[in-house]
């Protein structure tokens, strides 16, 4: 009899902590500060690997800024069409 | 690295509209929004006729960030303002803010129903995880994670529109103005964001 009460009383204790334990409270709108980004974070383009772009002539190191604003540069030189006629 | 930037030269635009369809093919933007456009003033007018490619010009102050009641909208370190689509409420503040009317709204519904704002992004994706299926799905292509330019400027076929570091493609323009025989003064470029010109004489025989 004992033994069968403690184990309904554990299964009630149980019950209560999952019961309770849903019940969290977390906050449902987002509380916003004025002028400052309030969305996620983004990757920079240069944290890329770039072999896993295709059809692409543009190489970096992967993670250096340097060498991706560079690759980009010479891109973008080839919109001048001057330098590729002359 | 400057600020990337867009610059059209409507010298050379000839309203073909591939600045548009590319966009459109890269990012798979559905009707009714136009993250790119071709201007044309003087329609029909002999010799008046000017068309201008638009879309969002990644000011750098944007007035669109300035409105944002929610505070969605980022720049980059490469200068590109983005948003956040999981913030935007729609509320088109951006859209009257803007002086190129860049902000669209997707219309799929009836009664007016205005989804949240979407727009030119530089083929810069937005705050997911770059080239990650989530990124394409609300923002489009992902370029500059892949070292390319924006597709409209890429594929323009008379380079009338060029895209990429401020710098690069103002050198680009005024090395054409010069070939054209004129100088910088011909447009407010170099005075707001190139260097310094050098005063020259028109080159002999050139045309306007």
């Amino acid at each position: 009899m004992i033994a069968l009460r403690k184990v309904v009383l554990a299964g009630a204790a149980l019950f209560v902590a999952l019961g309770l334990g849903a019940c969290g409270e977390r906050d449902q709108v987002t509380v916003y500060k004025q002028g400052k980004y309030q969305g996620k974070p983004d990757t920079k383009p240069w944290d890329n690997d770039p072999a896993a772009a295709i059809y692409t002539t543009s190489k970096w190191d992967k993670g250096s800024q340097t060498s991706w604003e560079a690759a980009v540069k010479t891109r973008s030189l080839t919109q001048n069409e001057y330098t590729r006629a002359e | 690295m400057a600020r990337m930037k867009f610059l059209c030269d409507v010298e050379r635009c000839i309203e073909c509209n591939g600045c548009v369809t590319a966009c459109k093919n890269e990012n798979e933007v559905p009707w009714g929004v136009n993250r790119r456009r071709v201007v044309t003033i003087n329609d029909g007018i002999v010799g008046a006729e000017k068309s201008i490619s638009v879309a969002c010009m990644h000011c750098s102050d944007a007035p669109c960030m300035a409105v944002c009641p929610v505070d969605c909208f980022y720049r980059t370190d490469e200068g590109v303002v983005l948003h956040d689509k999981d913030l935007c409420i729609g509320c088109g503040y951006c859209f009257y803010a803007c002086p190129f009317g860049a902000p669209q709204f997707p219309q799929a519904g009836a009664f007016g129903l205005r989804g949240k704002m979407d727009k030119c992004t530089f083929c810069a994706g937005g705050p997911e995880k770059d080239l990650s299926k989530e990124e394409w799905q609300k923002y489009g292509s992902n370029r500059l994670a892949q070292g390319k330019l924006p597709a409209c400027a890429e594929m323009c076929s008379t380079k009338a529109l060029l895209g990429g570091d401020g710098d690069v493609i103002a050198d680009i323009y005024r090395q054409r103005v010069f070939k054209r025989g004129k100088g910088s003064e011909v447009w407010g470029w170099g005075t707001a964001y190139g260097k310094p010109d050098q005063p020259r004489a028109p080159a002999a025989g050139a045309k306007s």
